[in-house]
């Protein structure tokens, strides 16, 4: 009689085993509620540590390994994937968490090579996670260069290099403006014949670009983007036989060194928790 | 206006508000007190129920709109591996022939995540606003959305074991996905980080069709199973924010579907198809407000309903497009 002194005047009472029912529907959505957010939550996971950290196409909102403005901005669309000419872009897997469909590069594998010539990915991007703020190659900060096995390094061994620069089967590409000024093609399908390996240096998309303005054709002849600062050179031993690649303040970390290297695993890597405006 | 304020009472998770008899109209009650004295015998029904059954546009909606929703999604992936660009990007975020599209969710997550809005977001998100107000709000859901499709799939699998009584669907509180939807409106504004991006079937099913399948689509099958042998269409009904966002928008849309109580003979049978089967409630006994009902925004227009209605008392109606013609 008690539970039923409960029940507000007016309404129909309620039997004890429907309020057994509506708890457990409680409860039940409650569990509902809480394991999707505890789900969701796992997504911050990947974040200790900067884990989920990568090389970002160039514009990407970061500083240093602090990516949190970068995965906000983004909304996971894949448009910078789309018009990339090299196809260097990937999105990154739910193994990212709340970078999950955020855009990287795997350097080793397809760097960026800026054969767009201007920047398509940042011109694409619909929410400035790949800031606007950016109009040429030049001004990207996407990391930095490191000779991380100089040993390794033919030109310090004083060694040339003859063949495809990463063997038969490599499928990455690069443009090279005396075969095709608009379409990049494989880099098997251009094979080198170097008396001491300049890869790094005679790739670099930067040193490219400085050479074009120096020759007055910047690409789509705009002066605007002349000269950009030297990235990286090769620094001849006394006796000359050998030479070591110096990477300078030019660099934007784009990747096309660590993907040319010729030697496994590259003598040259990009670090991305460094940039020319940090070092 | 009652049809704003019923539609996002049910969005919120309440009952839909039931009429009391003295407050219907006149008319209604007429016709209420009519098909109370001269009920249809089961015979009667049951031939209607099999006529309506071998007809030929039994699946008329279903088919347009599965029709729709593999095109448009096809159209995304067509468009990236031809590189014919009509429409690129993502369900997130895309653009056609040039025109910026933003998914109203994704970028609300964006918004809240980054507190920075661009140009190019804001053109997207209210060409996309408005698109979808004159095409019904939730209408993304059942025609564009992905893994609706996926789970109307894995929901026949779910009615075939109910039926054998293998799985019993576990039904929770609609309240849920409000209380989840504001939750991941804090978390995002709190963490700084799009957090329902990572768990969003939507996007990382459109994602998979264009740019490949990765591990994320093991999520979507987990999300899956658990409708298969849990609880039917879960995610759709209790968790996902972006069936709010666009229902939001589908409350103010002139598209709708419409209740004539005048030929229904309350077989049921809308309710059972039913998606969101709140929204039918009208269709019940006493319920209906008027001699027709616009049924409310929390309906994804999906068309079963009126398919499977055997009188075709459920019908799509244009708001004010009658009066103007």
């Amino acid at each position: 009689m008690t539970e039923k002194a409960k029940v507000k005047p007016g309404r129909r009472p309620v039997s004890a085993k429907r309020r057994e029912q509506s708890r457990r529907e409680f409860l039940r959505s409650s569990a509902l509620a809480a394991g999707m957010v505890g789900i969701s939550l796992l997504g911050l996971v990947p974040l200790i540590g900067h884990s989920n950290a990568r090389l970002r196409p160039p514009g990407a909102l970061k500083d240093r390994l602090e990516e949190q403005e970068l995965l906000a901005a983004c909304i996971k669309c894949g448009q910078c994937v789309q018009v990339c000419p090299v196809e260097a872009i990937l999105l990154a897997d739910l193994t990212d968490g709340v970078g999950i469909g955020v855009p990287y590069i795997e350097a080793r594998d397809q760097a960026c090579d800026f054969s767009c010539d201007g920047l398509q990915c940042v011109l694409a991007c619909p929410t400035g996670a790949l800031t606007h703020d950016i109009n040429y190659p030049a001004e990207a900060r996407m990391g930095f260069a490191r000779l991380s096995r100089p040993d390794a390094c033919l030109a310090a061994r004083g060694e040339g290099f003859k063949g495809q620069a990463r063997g038969p089967d490599f499928q990455g590409k690069l443009r090279y403006e005396d075969v095709d000024r608009w379409t990049p093609i494989r880099v098997a399908d251009y094979p080198y014949d170097l008396p001491l390996c300049d890869l790094c240096v005679r790739q670099c998309p930067i040193e490219i670009r400085i050479a074009q303005c120096a020759a007055g054709t910047p690409p789509s002849g705009d002066p605007n983007q002349c000269p950009p600062r030297q990235a990286i050179r090769l620094e001849h031993s006394e006796d000359g036989r050998s030479a070591i690649p110096v990477v300078a303040d030019g660099c934007v970390g784009c990747g096309v060194c660590e993907m040319i290297c010729p030697v496994d695993p590259a003598a040259i890597v990009i670090d991305i928790d460094q940039s020319a405006d940090w070092v | 206006m009652s049809y704003f304020i019923e539609s996002l009472r049910q969005l919120t998770g309440l009952k839909p508000a039931k009429p009391q008899w003295e407050a219907l109209p006149v008319e209604v009650r007429v016709v209420y007190d009519e098909k109370r004295r001269e009920k249809l015998t089961k015979e009667q029904l049951r031939a209607l129920e099999e006529r309506h059954a071998a007809a030929s546009h039994r699946h008329k909606w279903r088919n347009r709109r599965w029709a729709t929703l593999v095109a448009v999604n096809l159209l995304f992936v067509v468009s990236y591996q031809l590189d014919i660009q009509l429409l690129e990007g993502a369900l997130t975020a895309a653009r056609f022939v040039g025109f910026h599209l933003a998914d109203l969710n994704a970028a609300l997550q964006v918004m809240l995540a980054y507190k920075h809005v661009v140009l190019n977001l804001i053109i997207g998100t209210v060409t996309v606003a408005v698109l979808w107000w004159l095409l019904g709000g939730r209408t993304f859901c059942s025609w564009v959305c992905p893994y609706h499709l996926l789970a109307e799939w894995a929901e026949a699998l779910h009615l075939k074991l109910a039926e054998k009584k293998w799985v019993k669907d576990v039904q929770f509180h609609r309240f849920v996905r409000p209380v989840l939807y504001l939750i991941f409106v804090l978390l995002a504004l709190a963490t700084g980080y799009t957090i329902f991006e990572t768990l969003s079937p939507t996007g990382i099913a459109s994602r998979a069709l264009i740019y490949g399948p990765g591990l994320a689509l093991l999520w979507v099958l987990a999300l899956l199973a658990f409708e298969v042998f849990v609880s039917r269409r879960a995610w759709c009904r209790y968790v996902c924010p972006i069936g709010i966002t666009y229902g939001i928008v589908g409350t103010l849309s002139p598209l709708r579907v419409q209740y004539s109580m005048q030929s229904c003979h309350y077989e049921g049978d809308c309710r059972k198809v039913c998606l969101v089967p709140h929204v039918l409630d009208v269709t019940i006994r006493g319920r209906a407000r008027g001699l027709t009902t616009d049924i409310g925004a929390d309906c994804t227009r999906c068309g079963l309903c009126v398919d499977v209605c055997p009188t075709s008392s459920l019908s799509f109606k244009i708001k004010g497009l009658d009066k103007a013609l």
